[in-house]
């Protein structure tokens, strides 16, 4: 058993869960901030968004010195690959919470308008492919990352819902055009972090099958072996 | 040219210890063919089999089949026979010590009687040429003896004598477990040269160098054959448990 190359395997898995809560805690917090046009949370999401990018660069270091001095092989090489890869979507997970945090912070500047939206809603079905996707990571289990797929399409339909009743609601009430364009905004901003979580369950079926089901290419094998 | 390897149920044997358990798999013609696992699995043996090399230890046996292209290796055919076609590399570079460099790639040859100098002379050169060696030792042929050459010359001398009596099929047991990361290179690139011609099959500790080297790849685990498939997949996604945990060092 090669004791130094599973500990550093360990502290790259425990990393990016680390990263995982910060980018899941960030989406929250910016959701969080739409709803009580909070600009103190949308504050915390910047913040969240620098410890999200330090703990990328870290993983990317650990990660490659692992490759360069370990010269992993089978489930490890693909476990690391997939992380580095996890590691790159999660950073952007950040980067689509603070987008939102910014559309917040514009909004708060502008009368509070009843909006025929259901951000709160679509920010519960993104938040739970995120932790699921994470979920899916931690138990190594790929059924837990197909239900993810699964779920994209429910956050793609409501973002194109999105897209048509504020469209309407910019053509009915043009005085309202900067806050729908925000909501609106914030529905593509999550439906992005949706896109990642996808990405991220796509990655943890490579680790854990060997198979790459990225768009929609080998979903249709059928499982083998669980290698965790 | 090379020519595939067929084996069919190979056992061997020392005395009652069964090394070699049942092994059936095709090694393909102008490839390399890995066979990778831990010490005492059997794979130097099962190589010693291809070119009846187990059979000197004494109370060694064998059963099953080999076919080398159309040569059946334990019916009806001689040892001599079955090693004109096979050049073999070992783990220890042992050019003979006292011939000079040239002596050492012709010596083959002369031992089966050839004696035309001018062949002999082109020959040699061809097969320096082929193991990458020539350029060094070129001025120095008659000169310098075999065991004056670097450990990693030393090496690719022994390939070049198991190349100049024209083999079909080249076996390479750890062949640069003994040598510097340069050497090992060099090595490495002439089995990638070499393959064009010759069909391959390397026994070898360093999984990267079967990753490297390899289009096949076998896995040996206590005399049974694990897992054969092609290298890419040995490495990244391996079919049986047992090859991953070997290959991740999880293995024992």
């Amino acid at each position: 058993m090669r004791t130094r190359f599973q500990q550093g395997l360990d502290e790259l898995r425990e990393k990016l869960l680390r990263m995982g809560g910060l980018a899941e805690q960030a989406v929250d917090r910016a959701c969080q901030a739409y709803v009580e046009r909070d600009l103190k949370r949308c504050h915390m999401v910047l913040e969240d968004e620098s410890r999200i990018n330090a703990a990328e660069r870290e993983i990317d270091e650990l990660a490659f010195d692992l490759l360069a001095l370990q010269q992993p092989m089978a489930v490890d090489l693909r476990f690391i690959l997939a992380v580095t890869k996890i590691n790159s979507d999660l950073e952007r997970v950040g980067d689509q919470a603070v987008n939102i945090a910014e559309r917040v912070m514009d909004m708060v500047e502008l009368p509070a308008t009843e909006l025929p939206v259901d951000i709160p809603r679509m920010a519960a079905a993104v938040s739970a492919m995120v932790r699921r996707a994470l979920e899916s990571f931690i138990e190594g289990k790929a059924e837990l990352a197909q239900a993810v797929l699964e779920m994209d399409n429910v956050v793609d339909r409501m973002r194109d819902e999105a897209f048509i009743v504020l469209v309407r609601k910019m053509n009915d009430a043009p005085a309202v055009t900067r806050q729908a364009l925000d909501a609106l905004l914030v529905a593509r901003n999550l439906e992005r972090v949706a896109d990642h979580a996808t990405n991220i369950a796509e990655d943890v079926i490579f680790w854990v099958r060997g198979r790459d089901v990225r768009h929609n290419v080998g979903g249709e094998v059928a499982p083998i072996r669980e290698t965790r | 040219m090379g020519v595939d390897i067929q084996v069919e149920h190979l056992n061997a044997w020392f005395g009652k210890t069964r090394a070699v358990q049942d092994i059936t798999l095709k090694m393909s013609a102008n490839h390399a063919t890995a066979i990778i696992g831990p010490s005492g699995c059997g794979k130097s043996t099962f190589v010693r089999c291809i070119n009846r090399m187990h059979e000197t230890v004494p109370e060694a046996r064998v059963s099953g089949q080999i076919r080398i292209g159309d040569l059946n290796v334990y019916n009806g055919t001689s040892a001599t026979q079955v090693r004109r076609r096979i050049g073999m590399v070992f783990q220890k570079p042992n050019p003979f010590p006292t011939m000079s460099i040239y002596d050492n790639v012709a010596a083959g040859l002369k031992l089966n009687g050839f004696r035309d100098r001018r062949q002999l002379d082109e020959i040699v050169e061809r097969s320096l040429t082929m193991a990458a060696l020539w350029h060094e030792v070129k001025d120095a042929l008659r000169k310098q003896s075999g065991a004056s050459l670097s450990g990693g010359q030393q090496q690719r001398l022994c390939i070049a004598r198991a190349l100049a009596v024209e083999p079909q099929v080249l076996l390479m047991d750890e062949p640069c477990s003994a040598l510097d990361p340069i050497s090992t290179s060099k090595i490495e690139e002439l089995i990638f040269q070499l393959k064009q011609r010759y069909t391959i099959v390397i026994v070898t500790h360093n999984m990267q160098q079967a990753s490297r080297v390899a289009e096949y790849t076998g896995f040996f685990l206590l005399g049974n054959l694990i897992e054969f498939d092609k290298t890419e997949k040995i490495f990244t996604n391996p079919s049986d448990k047992r090859t991953e945990d070997y290959i991740t060092g999880r293995f024992g």
